[in-house]
């Protein structure tokens, strides 16, 4: 698969919630590209905005603002968030979902086959049955469910076989994009390893690229090619994996990856602990959204927001000390 | 280390729960032993019966569960006995308590914490009224609460999530209990929170000096937060080990599989993850031997789906449950009727 083609191109993407009267900016400003083939991991706190804009890129919600610039198959680019109904029934097949929770996302009152079926059915209402059922069972074989037990119903399955129902489901329309929504956290350890091998195989054999939002930082460590860390609905950091963790180059990007505990007793971890809680973001702080937390904040950090830059090449950071700062990350082996 | 003091024994435990006529052993035999002021982890995935484990300790086993046999001792009594709610009262949230898994379900809506609080202590206690009330004022600065004269006031909706496992381990904390169980406390929590609740039980482990016993299943709390660990599958204990032994030193092929499923991140990215393959299978009708057989590497026909290994003590404090142990005096010598006769 060659990776280089930029498939998708975020544009100052806003989402605005009214609700009682207050207005929630649930994302502000948020921006990055997306090549072919790479899978994107998105990382954050819960109420960071990264679930939102994964909802925004697949057009679940409409964005109050911003461009989503889709480059398709032929090499046409449009503007996903703009195109009319009838246009967008030729491309919302090819950005999918895959969703958090295998037990809440399954219609528990149809089989897995019919669950697996229905968007074929949806978007190619002409098709033959012959070659519907062919696709389901090429599918489903592929994400290595039991063809033989595809008249069951969800209630049957173990959580991890669920979460790969729900990947079938999102594969059977053969997408390009596939935004995948924390699929392994409500998942055992064991069984998580086998949906990330999945996803890795898939991707190798299909050429996919993934919009990987989790909040375990770990996992998205081992499978994306690039990170983007969200906090109170901005991306604060983008940069390729090894860089961001290994030069972190903002504070709350530090905290984060001091915070995650190592699954070995004899590494000493020197955590930064961030005090209080991310704040409400109905009303979020001036200037720089994480000044209230940040060890490093200075006079200028709480009354102006710090522009998103591209401090090193393909890193961008949302700080105005990033480039004095030096700050911790991981040290890898090699 | 013989001069540590064993606070909570379990011995050859087993819980049946009775499902649609069917009996279904959910705790297989366990043996266990907690210290004075250690913290014990319990690793297992769903399914491994490591909350009924720790329900059995309290009292609070669904109805349809029972205590087959086996033996919990604590205080010279066991467990195991108890028949009246008066007597797991002496027990229950006064010597042993428990924090639970979501925050979000296990405060009350309709109270205010403050009150949450002061209940515990005017049953437990006999704290009333004023006193109470101060009580569980200190009990919310304890947590790290700030403004607890405020907080006490509020309802649960006003706090968030990791301030509301604050008010749930004051509440467990109330009695200063001897014993805290602590049922996978912060996986419904953020890294960031998660960082801040267990530095902060670590805390109050240190002024109180309890003994914590620490279910979850995140191999990286884990190495974290306990001294010793105990490895659940299928109702059992399968392995235990002081942590940094067991990290270090896996024997069952089952904890092997546990930690190298977990990726560290620093580490060069290998093309794909270990993963045990298949399932926790169900406890109903199981078939004779092993529990793991049907996912182990290491399995030896023949021996292993015949006899079910039993822990036994490899050194270094480190027990295993496996024919494949290479550790003990009979599994080194490679011969199959010794390896049965050490761990029979």
């Amino acid at each position: 698969m060659r990776k280089g083609d930029q498939i998708l191109d975020v544009r100052g993407i806003h989402m605005r919630f009214n609700t009682k009267g207050l207005c929630v900016r649930a994302v502000t400003d948020v921006s990055f590209t997306v090549r072919e083939g790479e899978t994107i991991g998105i990382v954050g706190e819960s109420g960071c905005g990264k679930t939102t804009l994964g909802r925004c890129i697949v057009r679940a919600y409409e964005p109050s603002e911003g461009q989503v610039l889709y480059t398709t198959a032929e090499g046409e680019t449009i503007d996903f968030l703009k195109i009319d109904k009838k246009v967008m029934k030729r491309y919302r097949k090819d950005i999918q979902m895959i969703f958090q929770d295998p037990y809440s996302s399954l219609d528990p009152r149809m089989t897995v086959y019919d669950i697996i079926k229905e968007p074929l059915q949806a978007n190619f209402p002409k098709m033959p049955k012959r070659e519907m059922e062919a696709r389901v069972m090429d599918i489903a074989a592929r994400v290595g469910l039991n063809t033989s037990y595809l008249k069951r119903y969800p209630h049957a399955f173990s959580g991890g076989q669920r979460q790969r129902i729900g990947i079938a489901r999102a594969l059977v329309l053969s997408p390009r994009v596939i935004v995948c929504d924390e699929p392994v956290s409500a998942l055992d350890v064991s069984i998580q390893a086998q949906v990330i091998n999945l996803l890795h195989d898939l991707q190798q054999e299909l050429g996919l690229t993934y919009l990987f939002i989790s909040h375990d930082l770990s996992v998205v460590e081992y499978i994306s090619d690039k990170v983007g860390v969200m906090y109170l609905g901005r991306l604060v950091e983008y940069a390729p994996t090894r860089e961001l963790f290994s030069h972190p180059m903002h504070p709350y990007t530090e905290s984060l990856l001091s915070a995650v505990p190592v699954a070995d007793p004899t590494v000493k971890q020197e955590r930064i602990s961030l005090t209080g809680e991310i704040p409400n973001p109905a009303n979020p702080p001036s200037g720089c959204h994480f000044h209230t937390r940040c060890r490093y904040c200075t006079g200028c950090c709480r009354e102006q927001t710090p522009p998103y830059v591209e401090v090193a090449p393909d890193h961008f950071v949302a700080c105005h000390r990033a480039e004095e700062l030096k700050l911790r990350g991981f040290t890898y082996d090699e | 280390m013989s001069e540590r003091e064993v606070i909570l024994s379990v011995r050859d435990l087993v819980v049946k729960f009775v499902l649609r006529g069917q009996t279904l052993t959910a705790i297989r035999g366990a043996s266990l032993d907690l210290y004075k002021g250690e913290s014990l982890a319990i690793v297992g995935e769903s399914g491994s019966g490591k909350s009924v484990l720790t329900k059995t300790f309290m009292g609070m086993l669904d109805k349809n569960g029972f205590i087959d046999s086996g033996k919990i001792l604590y205080n010279n009594k066991n467990l195991v006995d108890f028949k009246t709610e008066d007597e797991w009262l002496t027990v229950r949230g006064r010597r042993i308590a428990m924090v639970f898994q979501d925050p979000m379900t296990a405060l009350s809506p309709l109270m205010t914490v403050g009150h949450q609080i002061a209940e515990t202590l005017t049953l437990h206690q006999g704290l009333k009224g004023r006193a109470a009330k101060q009580r569980a004022i200190e009990l919310l600065r304890d947590v790290g609460i700030t403004e607890p004269e405020r907080r006490y006031k509020q309802y649960p909706h006003e706090f968030s999530g990791g301030m509301r496992q604050r008010v749930v381990i004051a509440i467990a904390m109330a009695c200063n209990p001897e014993i805290l169980i602590c049922d996978e406390p912060t996986t419904a929590l953020d890294v960031t929170i998660q960082a801040q609740i267990l530095e902060l039980m670590k805390e109050l482990q240190k002024d109180f000096g309890m003994s914590i016993l620490f279910i979850t299943h995140d191999l990286g709390t884990v190495a974290r937060m306990c001294d010793r660990v105990a490895v659940m599958y299928l109702g059992r204990i399968v392995e235990s080990a002081p942590v940094e032994e067991l990290y270090r030193n896996p024997l069952h092929p089952y904890t092997r599989g546990l930690l190298s499923s977990v990726h560290r991140i620093g580490t060069k990215g290998q093309d794909r993850l270990f993963s045990i393959e298949g399932t926790v299978p169900l406890a109903l009708n199981l078939p004779a031997g092993c529990g793991f057989y049907d996912r182990c590497h290491s399995r030896i026909e023949g021996v292993c789906n015949v006899h079910d290994p039993a822990l036994q003590d490899v050194g270094n404090d480190h027990r295993v449950a496996c024919f494949a142990c290479d550790r003990c005096p009979g599994c080194a010598a490679g011969s199959v009727e010794k390896e049965v006769g050490t761990h029979a």
